[in-house]
Parts: C-alpha cells; structure tokens; sequence
C-alpha cells in the first residue's frame, strides 16, 4: 500500500534526539529514522522495543562452547590420542585446561560471527540488496525522520518545522 | 556534606574491637612447643576427621612430609643436611598461622585502597568525562593507603626482625644452605627488601596526598590549573605504580615461596587488587546514595562500574589459567609445585575462589539490566571481595602455614579487625570534603552521563 510520509532533515543528532521526543510526546507514531551513525538512545526514544540480539548471542556463545567440547574430544581424545608433553591424551577433564582456549575461542568465535549474521538478516541487510534510505545525504551528515501523514499534514509540517528541522520533504512510499 | 553515622561508627569500632581480641587469641593459642604443636594436631583431627587416632594422624602426615618438603622452600634442599623433623616443621607452620592470617588481611584492605588509587589515577590520566561525581568516593577509600599501607609495612618490619617467620629467606640459616637463595640474596635481602617497600609505600602515598590536595584546591580555583597538573601527575603515576606494584607483588607475595616464581605474577596481583577495588567503590557508592548523598550520580554510574567488575573478573580469570596451564603443561618440578601443594592441600579454596571470582560475577552481571540493580551488585560484590580474599589467602598460606591451613577464629578476626579500621577510615575521609566536586571541568558531563 503506498502511502505519502513527511520526511524531515536534521544536521545534528542532538537536535534530532531532542525532535523524536517532542513528535512522541505529541503521540505521532515514528515510521523511521535514517542516520548516518548510531545514536545512542534513539531506540528508546523512539519507543522500539529492546533488542534480543543479546540473547541469541548467548546461544551462539553457547553453541560454540558446545561444538569445541565436542570436536575436541573427538579429534584428542578418540580419534587419535597422543601423548603430548607426558600428557596421555585418555580422558577430556584431565586434558582439560589444554583445551580451554580453544574453547574460549570457539565460544567468541561463534557469539561474535553468528550475532552480527543475525543482526544482517534481521536489518534485511545482504549483498547487492537495493539501499534503503530515502536520500544519499543520510549516510553523510543528515538525519531524516519519517512519519506517516494521516491527513495530518500541516500540523505535522508546524511541529516538525518547530524541532529544528532543516528541510521537510512530501514522499510516497511503500511501508512495509 | 556527608558525615559518618554513629551507627557505622559504633559498628566499625565494635568490629576493631572483636577482632582485634580475636587475633590476640591466635597468637597467644599459637603452641610454643612441639608437643603441645603435636597435642593440637591430634585433637583437631579427633574433631573433625571423625576418629583419626594420633596414630592415623602422624601417618598421613608422614607420607606429607615427603612431598612437603620438596615443595616448601623452608626445607632444606641442599645437599643432604639434616632434614628438620615434623614436629618441629608443624610447630613452625601452627606458630606461623597467626601471623599469616594477620599479613593476608592486612594486604587485602590495603591492596583495595591501592586498587582504587590505580583506578584514581586512570582515570585522571584518561581525563574521564563519566567519573569526576565519584572522585570524592574514590579519594575517600585511598585514604586507607596511609593506615594500611603503614601496618603491611610493620609486618613486614617485623618479619626481618625475625618475629615471624612469613619469609623464609630471611633466615640466615636456611639461605646458607640454599644455593637459589643465595644467588637471589642481591635482590632478595633484608635491607634491600625493607629500603624497597619503603620507596612503594611513600610513592603511592605522596600521589595519593598530592593529588588529593590538587583535587580540593580546583574547588576553589580560578582557573583549571590544578586539574591540568592533576592530569600530568597522575599519567607520571601510572608509570611509577605500573613498576612498583609489580615488584612489590614480587616481594610481599611471590617472596613466601622463594624457589617459584611466575613473570605474569605482578599482572595477576594487579588484576585481583583492581577488581577488588572497583567493587568498593561500587558498594561505597550505593551505600552513600541510599543515605541520600550523591544525588547527581545515576544508574548509568553504577551500570559502568559494574561493567568494570564483570571485565576486570574475567581479566583476573584470564591471568589466573594463563599462568596456572602454561605451568601445568611445561610440567617443570620447580614450578608445579606450586600447583601441586595448592591442588592437594587447598583444594577447596584454590577452585572455590575460581568459581566465585569468575563464574559467580560472570552469570550475574552479565545481563545488562542487572548491572544497574543496585543490591545485585552489592551481593556480587560481596562475592567478588570474599573471592579475592580468599586469592590472596591462597597465595600466602601454603608456604607459610602449608596444611595446617583452616579459616577460623585468627583469620575471621584478622578480616574484621581490618574491615572496621578500613570502613572507619575511609568513611571518616568521606565526611571531611563535600561529596561532589564543584569545579572540575568534566562535572557537568559526569552530571548528565547517561548510557
């Protein structure tokens, strides 16, 4: 469903916190902010729930834990035992701390790639995917902010004219 | 302005007090000869070990000994002379025990003022945006280095004046039969030992007085001078602490087993009295703000400083295997036995503060939310610092007190006698300044720190 968003600019990430409060606390509801950075605190400002990309690094530190157990064992312990520094590789806890690294390492290893993998997916981010934004200027030095005009336009223009804003654009867009 | 409560006062006092009769007792209990040694002994195992009979006892001591005494440098290696007996090897370690409970506490307390003043001074060196509201704090908990660092030094006094006998290789006796000690004794001396601490402690001191002074002068001042020579000679600290702490780790700790030696030892004393100290100022801070002090410092405060004890613990755990496996896989005798006497005589406390220094802080704090509950990091501060004690317990008692380690009436008392002096002084230092800095030039970001 295509439908018309009012798109404003902003040049200072300060300025814009300071805007995202004021169009929430005037109970407008957010489609998106374009930024050429993160700003920290845009996320609860806007009121987008927090993020569970923590927990799932958890897991993936936890798979990783796992398969390094696992591989280990495997490849020092049954498949091919040695006795390494009058270390006889017969059992996985006595051999143990020669195996901590690895373990440390796989767990990082996997926490790390598979969290921002996820992260990629979840932003429908991949490779040669059309960008998003609505202006080049956003990965340089604008912000923008878009809302969706329910016959609200002048309204919308006073107060967001009111923020700080620099620029403010009539779009149609495709949402969702 | 803040001022100590009389009930923190009177509960501090009472705590000095109790422990101060409490460490009088260990040493007036302390045998004095090797029978009554030998008579303690026995009644201990009768109690605890279910019916060992003295018999039983002097047996398993026996097969002991001959690990034992290999491993502890008070043996006398050299060249086949006279093996002490055991009971007078027992007497030594029982007359020992008092002493050593009495050192490790005294470090504890001092090194968590240290770990502050380290913690102080980074920083001031990093000129810090999100910390200036908990420089008072800080600077209140570095006043304990004067008193702490005061009573280490007179134990340490007292152990070259053959008080004790903490340090092995101050005994003339046994350097003469020692060829490692003797070729250690240029270093490895008395006076040499004495003339060293003495440089620590005053170094550390005059940083933490000086800066302390410039501290309080920018509250008054015109101009940021004072806090631009308090950036100066806090980097020139770093340097000076940096060394210092790592020889004295050498000295007041790795010295008791004066065979061993580790070269990440400095980094792992570090870590453990870094950790230790980030943790109280936690508490101090928490503390002080349900009195209703510090109103500017927020959750994002306490947030960051327990973000520093979840690093700091994982950074202490990361020393503490990379030091234990490298030993454990060379497998060279006069390493491992340092392992070896801590794996079969203090199994319990030698695992047990792993868990509670790494797993314990690491499944807590991990969450981020929880990071901000002010009473769950209090809780886990009280892990973190039951943990550390424990660390340097581990360092200092199986050299000095080898099995005849157990945590009682002497090592209870030594840890609140000093607990109150240090919870006395550093609150009666936290009531003589007001509690936020006026004037330094980072206050209002610290003010509006939000993460």
């Amino acid at each position: 469903m295509a439908s018309k968003v009012l798109q404003a600019y902003y040049n200072d990430d300060d300025v814009l916190m300071h805007a995202v409060k004021k169009v929430k606390a005037a109970k407008h509801h957010i489609e998106e902010v374009y930024c050429p950075f993160p700003v920290h605190g845009l996320d609860k400002a806007m009121g987008l729930a927090p993020t569970r990309i923590a927990i799932t690094s958890f897991m993936y530190g936890c798979v990783g834990l796992a398969v390094a157990i696992i591989m280990m064992n495997f490849i020092m312990i049954k498949d091919w035992p040695q006795d390494i520094g009058g270390k006889p590789s017969f059992s996985y806890l006595q051999n143990m701390p020669a195996f901590v690294p690895i373990m440390f390492e796989l767990t990082v290893f996997f926490a790390a790639h598979l969290m921002v993998i996820t992260f990629y997916l979840r932003s429908r981010l991949w490779p040669f995917k059309k960008a998003e934004n609505p202006d080049v200027r956003t990965t340089d030095d604008h912000f923008v902010m878009e809302i969706e005009i329910h016959g609200n336009e002048q309204r919308l223009r006073e107060l967001l004219a009111d923020t700080g804003a620099v620029e403010i654009n009539i779009a149609e867009k495709n949402l969702h | 302005m803040y001022t100590i409560s009389n009930r923190l006062k009177m509960a501090s006092i009472i705590m000095m007090v109790v422990g101060a009769l409490g460490i009088g007792w260990g040493f007036l209990a302390a045998p004095s000869t090797e029978a009554e040694a030998m008579e303690m002994i026995a009644a201990h195992d009768d109690g605890h070990g279910g019916g060992h009979g003295e018999e039983a006892a002097h047996e398993a001591a026996g097969e002991h000994e001959a690990t034992a005494h290999d491993t502890e440098a008070e043996s006398h290696t050299a060249e086949g002379e006279h093996a002490m007996s055991h009971e007078t090897h027992v007497l030594h370690q029982l007359q020992n025990k008092p002493w050593a409970a009495l050192y490790v506490a005294a470090f504890f307390f001092f090194m968590i003022a240290l770990g502050v003043l380290a913690f102080y001074a980074i920083q001031r060196a990093a000129q810090a945006g999100w910390s200036p509201l908990l420089f008072r704090v800080m600077e209140g908990i570095t006043a304990y280095i004067v008193p702490g660092g005061i009573i280490v030094f007179v134990i340490l006094v007292l152990s070259v004046m053959h008080m004790n006998h903490l340090f092995v290789w101050m005994d003339a006796d046994v350097v003469a039969h020692d060829k490692l000690l003797q070729g250690k004794a240029g270093f490895l001396n008395p006076t040499f030992f004495l003339v060293r601490a003495a440089i620590f402690l005053g170094g550390w001191i005059l940083y933490r007085e000086y800066s302390r002074k410039l501290s309080i002068q920018q509250d008054e001042a015109t101009d940021n001078s004072n806090f631009k020579l308090n950036f100066r000679i806090s980097a020139a600290f770093l340097v000076f602490y940096l060394i210092t702490e790592s020889m004295m780790s050498w000295d007041w700790i790795m010295s008791v087993d004066p065979h061993w030696f580790s070269t990440l030892f400095g980094w792992y004393i570090f870590a453990s009295m870094f950790v230790s100290g980030i943790t109280v100022i936690a508490m101090v801070t928490v503390y002080l703000k349900s009195k209703g002090h510090l109103e500017n410092v927020n959750d994002s405060h306490i947030h960051d400083l327990a973000k520093f004890m979840f690093g700091i613990s994982i950074f202490w755990t990361y020393l503490w295997f990379s030091q234990f496996m490298l030993i454990w896989y060379s497998n060279i005798p006069e390493e491992v036995t340092y392992y070896v006497t801590r794996i079969e005589d203090y199994k319990l406390p030698f695992f047990g503060m792993v868990a509670m220094n790494f797993l314990f802080p690491v499944l807590l704090l991990m969450n981020s939310d929880y990071k901000r509950i002010n009473w769950f990091v209090i809780l886990t501060g009280i892990v973190i610092l039951a943990g550390h004690y424990m660390d340097i317990f581990n360092a200092i008692m199986p050299a000095t007190v080898g099995d005849q380690w157990y945590i009682g009436i002497p090592e209870l008392s030594a840890i609140l006698f000093f607990a109150g002096l240090f919870i006395f002084w550093i609150f009666r230092a936290l009531g003589t300044q007001p509690l936020q800095p006026k004037r330094n030039p980072f206050i209002e970001e610290s003010k509006h720190f939000h993460y």
